[in-house]
């Protein structure tokens, strides 16, 4: 990708944005997976590889384990998000290589919520105007 | 098939010491029994936060926020939300009724469930941060479009200043001020320089931001270059963050290849380019006078200010100096303009403010909260309350600069002017949570350590003024004090915070005067009557076998290790505090609770 | 347009001083002293000793008066309780962390901390003692370090690396570790000051405001000297020592007191009181005789650079080596005098030389180093000056002696080694060397003396002096520079040149490592200033003045030593005993 003009960067970011609108759309699954330091330090290399190994040993083409930063749930590292369609956008904490496996077994192939492991916070929504 | 609901019973320590296993069962059984299991998933999660409002369930996707639950609300619960999908309104959690504490202005607005209303983290968690089309696809690089072909120069700074924007560092100078004046000094050569050198015990705000968000730094120096016509910036970033380091150097390669750094930006006639720099994590170089002295190769010492770096800072040019977390709100401030930002937050510090809570509290983590959010409710509804339910003793924010806020400050609105007026300061955003085990003289002693550690050693209050509050804090908490020793840090401290150049040496006595000034009974109790109430201190700690319960076997005269337990299985036992070293084997070893610390 | 003068107002005093003064230098002209440590006139601020702290009325926060610029419509407040309490606090800090021993401190009566805590009437030791480090490194034999007495003022790195761009010393750790030291005196290497890039120029001693930085002591060494009967005892003292050694007795900055000195070393025992300034004319006449040789008859390179400084001999052969051959290979004055009193005026009055003990006093604390820096430092067959002894460390033998200085009568030099001229004089002063040497030159070229002597364009204390003199037509291009952080400058251009091939941008060249030259030496009284340095060069211009004989040729007893010892100027004999050699030598010696 060469230099960008301004309608390079527009034409750019439209294309981007509509094709992330597509994916969500579509019955794509996307695990992400925050990588921060102290995700990393708490083991989520090895939730990663976890994941990617199962998904590969399943064959399932349709999901994409993605890395993120630092999700802010710092207690509970590593954690997870899971986006699928007809489930709640999911967070979970404290995934190991295990709990990977599970998530992609309950979570993913069975859309069951994994006990002890999801992570929600509205009270952080709550607390701001 | 998936099912039609799920509900969310919250499993923190708080919630499951009111009833939430009950309250959980009992979902359990009346699912059952309407043979509803194929349709509704019971599961138990970590801690929502907001344990004062416990039990709380929530349902998915209704979104239904119950809180104070008893077990007998459940089969409301199930019959009209599950059933007939009708939110139960009285078991609602309703922020009108919480109004005093959560100082809600226009609760109709409030999407309980939408993701955090982030502004500095806005994409952290969310993006891949090795991905520069992920962050464009999120608007990045927009404010820059902006910026670059809609806006002059002075507009930019204009914008800035409308905000209210002030600095995150800790001493909270207002942002655009500060843009103007390097923008009004004229200059050949200026410089726009990113504070990385992120340095307080407890806090990883910068790095998190750095690591999962690289890119909005980038875009909001440019900006600032364009603002105040500097072509160079530089990151001074600690070699400690290999992670941030190699995420901002795939950020800046990335921008580059799409020309949003170097040579005519976007095709603009605008230039402008960033290099990393590394620094040897010494904490004075968070000091910006001290930063800019390493960011040119010299001993990273501070430089007398004025002149302010604005006027004269990198190689003696103008130089904007701001801190990660400023920096990130820039682009947003850009792209939604100063009047939305000046409307979040207090009257003299806008936006929000990420802390890093940590310390005794159930949800240690990440946050961001408008300016003017309570202690309590970033304590208590965020961060779940005292681990292992116990008492709240006081929260630590500042760092080694700043001061500690006792439990009569909980619903003190927290922001920059609040926080200097009880003694203790925003500091970066570190935020460390206090409880009853904590000894206020040894956590001063700990934050006192870490900046006699840090002294560059230039001026002579902050050397040795700071090692000297040390050796007295040790005096005291070994039960050596003496009550002339608290004049002495009170001298001191004053001294110090007076005539030390730089923030750190002026700042550095603040945990001693907040500490003494909030708990002085503490101190005197460590002096007067060598008791350390925490019990933290070893040696102010008086082991003593209690006869009534002792049964004279004699294993804690065995164990101990300098022969301090004497007597026989006849008399019993008694310690001898003259030779007793306070390591505490008898007392665990003692089956039979027989024996006490205090 | 800036205003040139601004108003403001100091303890509530109006006052109008010029503009961009620091508040503490403003607040002298409202006849208030504001206490610091750190900063010193001849250093920017380092800010580090927090003392002249002050505040703007009705403001808390105070402020460093050494680096805030005083502004227009300031108003100031020096003294309040609050700022006298904090500044006696600090003040308490410091003395936590220095050993007191002050009755067995070399600068005590002249320390600034000690003068400073009987001001603050301080009286008791509050705080805990931290002395650390108790180690004395002596290895210059020039200069010692006592670190454990350092109170981190900066004065001496800023001297070292600013002004001298020596680079010896340096911070090194932090917090209360923090320490000035030799550079890359790191816990592996383990430097010590010999063997780091120290040129033992004393800026650092002379800028110390206490007992940290000190010279090397050797006032028991002479006083054993002259008490051994064996002992032929000579002293000479340095140009620059006569209008300097007046303020530790009470005179007048810039007070000549030739004659009291020669009077005062006899009394201290010496058997001939020679002159430094005679050393001066041999070396003029022998470097002039260079310099013609090189100039006129082409013989050698250009330009001569003058090397009577051994700091700056030091500095060239561990910084300059590309300058190795064009410096003058003449010995310093008070080498020739040494290496001619153990000869010349041992077999004229029949002494054996080998009890001849020469002893130096120098403005200087370089010379300590210089008198046995090299095989060529023994050409009399004996080490030909014995000792050097600062300034100060004459003042404290003549109090030691418990001689009425002040009422001492003048008395006159031993002949042969004793009599000078003007020329000779003047070598106390930047520039002075350079004058010296184109008086005499001008007259090896032409035949005749100049009308006029004084040279004005070599005189003063801009940085770098640069001009041509006219010599019947022919055009000399000198430069003159003081204080090794203004060599650089000169020295590129030379080399520059050299390089290419290209005539040199300058014929004769003048350093002195110290600022102001010899007068503001390493080894003189304390607390100098530029205004201290003109006067005391003025005290070496009028003793120039009132000399019958302006010129170092025209010295009759110089013609008499050539007649009688030395042939001529750059004869086998003046070259074994008056001249030296250079090498190249590591900036780091480990």
């Amino acid at each position: 990708m060469g230099k960008l003009t301004l309608d390079d960067l527009r034409k750019m970011r439209e294309s981007l944005k509509n094709e992330m609108d597509k994916r969500d759309g579509e019955k794509d699954i996307r695990i992400v997976v925050g990588m921060g330091t102290c995700g990393i330090a708490a083991g989520a290399k090895k939730t990663l590889e976890a994941f990617i190994e199962d998904l590969d040993k399943r064959s399932l083409k349709n999901v994409s384990v993605k890395q993120t930063g630092c999700m802010g749930n710092c207690n509970v590292e590593p954690t997870v998000e899971v986006f699928m369609p007809e489930m709640p956008a999911t967070l979970y904490g404290n995934v190991s290589a295990d709990v990977a496996r599970k998530i992609v077994q309950k979570h993913i192939l069975e859309r069951t919520l994994l006990n002890d492991h999801i992570q929600d916070k509205p009270s952080i929504d709550i607390v701001k105007h | 098939m998936p099912y039609k609901h799920y509900i969310l019973i919250c499993a923190g320590t708080a919630c499951e010491s009111s009833h939430a296993q009950e309250i959980h069962d009992n979902f359990i059984k009346e699912i059952k029994d309407r043979q509803l299991e194929s349709d509704v998933q019971v599961v138990k999660t970590g801690c929502f936060g907001f344990c004062e409002q416990g039990p709380i369930v929530k349902i998915l996707p209704d979104n239904a926020f119950y809180v104070k639950l008893k077990p007998e609300d459940v089969k409301e619960i199930v019959d009209e939300n599950i059933i007939k999908g009708r939110v139960v309104q009285r078991l609602l959690y309703s922020p009108k009724e919480d109004k005093g504490r959560h100082q809600m202005t226009d609760v109709a607005n409030i999407d309980f469930y939408q993701k955090q209303f982030r502004i500095v983290l806005r994409n952290c968690g969310i993006i891949d941060p090795e991905k520069i089309d992920e962050y464009i696809a999120r608007d990045g690089y927009k404010a820059l479009e902006k910026v670059l072909f809609e806006m002059s120069p002075t507009q930019v700074i204009d914008e800035v200043s409308r905000s209210g924007l002030r600095g995150r560092g800790g001493a909270g100078f207002p942002t655009g001020l500060k843009w103007s004046f390097t923008q009004k000094t004229s200059s050949d050569v200026k410089y726009i320089v990113c504070n990385a050198d992120e340095g307080d015990p407890g806090a990883y705000m910068d790095r998190s931001t750095l690591e999962g968000d690289p890119h909005s730094i980038l875009e909001a120096m440019t900006i600032a270059g364009y603002a105040v016509g500097a072509h160079k910036g530089y990151i001074y970033i600690r070699a400690e963050y290999p992670l941030a380091i190699e995420r901002l150097n795939i950020a800046i390669g990335q921008a580059r290849d799409y020309g949003l750094l170097g040579e005519k930006i976007l095709g603009s006639n605008f230039d402008f380019d960033i290099e990393i720099r590394l620094g040897a994590g010494a904490f004075v170089c968070g000091e910006e006078t001290a930063l800019l002295a390493s960011v040119e190769g010299e001993r990273g010492m501070p430089r007398p200010r004025p002149p302010f770096p604005a006027v004269k800072g990198l190689w003696g040019k103008p130089t904007v100096i701001n801190n990660v977390e400023t920096w990130a709100n820039i682009p947003v401030i850009i792209l939604k303009g100063a009047s939305w930002f000046a409307k979040i937050g207090t009257e003299r510090s806008k936006g929000t403010k990420v802390f890093a809570l940590t310390g005794k509290i159930n949800n240690s983590g990440l946050i961001e909260v408008p300016m003017g959010t309570t202690l309590r409710e970033i304590i208590f509804d965020i961060g779940g309350g005292i681990k292992d339910g116990k008492q709240f003793k006081a929260a630590q924010t500042g760092g080694p600069s700043g001061g500690v806020i006792p439990a009569e400050f909980l619903d003190t609105p927290i922001d920059y002017d609040n926080l200097t007026a009880i003694g203790s300061m925003m500091g970066s955003g570190g935020m460390i949570v206090m409880d009853e085990d904590d000894c206020i003289v040894d956590i001063t002693k700990f934050y006192l350590q870490f900046s006699v550690d840090e002294s560059c050693g230039k001026c002579a209050p902050c050397r040795i003024g700071g090692y000297q509050l040390l050796n007295l804090l040790e005096k005291i908490t070994s039960g050596r004090g003496e009550m002339a020793d608290l004049n002495k840090l009170f001298k001191i401290s004053q001294a110090m915070q007076k005539a030390s150049l730089c923030g750190l040496g002026q700042t550095a006595s603040n945990p001693v005067l907040s500490t003494m000034k909030y708990f002085g009974e503490e101190y005197q109790e460590h002096i007067q009557n060598n008791k350390c109430r925490a019990r933290k201190c070893a040696q102010l700690l008086k082991f003593e076998i209690l006869p009534e319960k002792c049964v004279k076997c004699g294993l804690c005269a065995k164990v101990c290790p300098v022969g301090a337990i004497s007597g026989d299985r006849e008399k019993g036992y008694v310690i001898d505090q003259a030779k007793c070293i306070r390591c505490g084997q008898c007392l665990e070893r003692c089956k039979f609770k027989a024996i006490t610390r205090g | 347009m800036q205003p040139k003068t601004i108003r403001a107002k100091i303890n509530g005093k109006n006052i109008r001083v010029p503009a961009g003064l620091s508040i503490l230098d403003a607040a002298k002209q409202a006849q208030i002293k504001i206490p610091t440590l750190c900063k010193h006139p001849d250093l920017p601020a380092t800010a580090a000793c927090g003392l002249c702290i002050v505040k703007i009325k009705d403001s808390k926060k105070l402020l460093r008066s050494c680096c805030t610029t005083l502004e227009e419509g300031m108003d100031i407040i020096t003294h309040d309780p609050e700022i006298v309490e904090v500044r006696k606090t600090v003040l308490e800090l410091i003395l936590s962390n220095h050993p007191n021993d002050c009755l067995q401190c070399g600068r005590s009566y002249y320390c600034e901390l000690q003068k400073l805590t009987a001001d603050f009437a301080i009286q008791e030791e509050l705080f805990e003692k931290i002395v650390k480090n108790k180690t004395k490194d002596t290895s210059t034999k020039s200069i010692v370090l006592e670190p454990a007495k350092c109170i981190r003022c900066g004065r001496c790195v800023e001297v070292c690396q600013q002004i001298q761009d020596v680079w010896a010393l340096g911070f090194l750790s932090r917090g209360i570790n923090m320490r000035i030291a030799p550079a890359g005196d790191l816990e592996t290497a383990n430097i010590n000051l010999a063997e780091s890039p120290c040129v033992r120029c004393g800026q650092c001693s002379a800028h110390c405001p206490t007992g940290a930085i000190f010279e090397y002591d050797q006032t028991e060494t002479t006083w054993a000297k002259l008490r051994d009967e064996n002992n032929y005892c000579v002293a000479q003292i340095a140009p620059a020592v006569r209008v300097a050694i007046g303020e530790s007795f009470g005179y007048p900055i810039g007070t000549n007191l030739t004659k009291k000195l020669y009077a005062v070393l006899r009394r201290l025992g010496f058997k001939a009181v020679f002159d430094t300034n005679f050393g001066a004319d041999v070396t003029i006449v022998e470097e002039a005789t260079e310099f013609v040789q090189r100039f006129a008859h082409k013989k050698g390179p250009l330009p001569l650079i003058t090397s009577c400084c051994p700091s700056w001999v030091d500095f060239m052969e561990k910084y300059i080596h590309g300058a190795i051959d064009l410096f003058s290979s003449c010995k310093s004055p008070h080498e020739m005098v040494g290496a001619l009193a153990k000869t010349y005026f041992a077999e004229k009055n029949k002494i054996d030389p080998k009890r001849i003990c020469v002893v130096s006093i120098m403005p200087c604390t370089s010379k300590k180093f210089e008198i046995i820096r090299s095989q060529e430092m023994f050409s009399s067959g004996q080490q030909d000056v014995d000792l050097s002894l600062t300034t100060r460390e004459l003042a404290r033998m003549i109090r030691q002696a418990g001689i009425d200085f002040k009422n001492l009568p003048d008395e006159e030099p031993d002949h042969i080694l004793g009599d000078y001229a003007g020329g000779g004089t003047i070598f106390g002063t930047t520039g002075g060397v350079m004058e010296a040497a184109l008086r005499t030159a001008y007259n090896m070229i032409t035949g005749e003396n100049l009308k006029n002597v004084e040279i004005d364009i070599v005189r003063g204390l801009q940085r770098v002096k640069e001009g041509t003199i006219d010599i019947k037509g022919t055009k000399v291009r000198v430069a003159v520079a003081h204080g090794l952080g203004n060599v650089r400058y000169l020295m590129n251009k030379v080399l520059e040149a050299k390089k290419n091939n290209q005539e040199p941008p300058y014929h004769f060249i003048e350093v002195m490592a110290c600022p102001g030259g010899c007068v503001a030496g390493g080894g003189q009284p304390y607390g100098v200033t530029d205004d201290l340095r003109i006067k005391r060069a003025q005290g070496l211009y009028e003793d120039d003045r009132d000399q019958k004989v302006r010129c170092c040729h025209d010295n009759p007893y110089i013609q008499k030593l050539y007649d009688e010892f030395l042939g001529k100027p750059l004869s086998e004999k003046s070259h074994h005993l008056l001249h030296t050699s250079y090498i190249a030598r590591k900036t780091y010696l480990k």
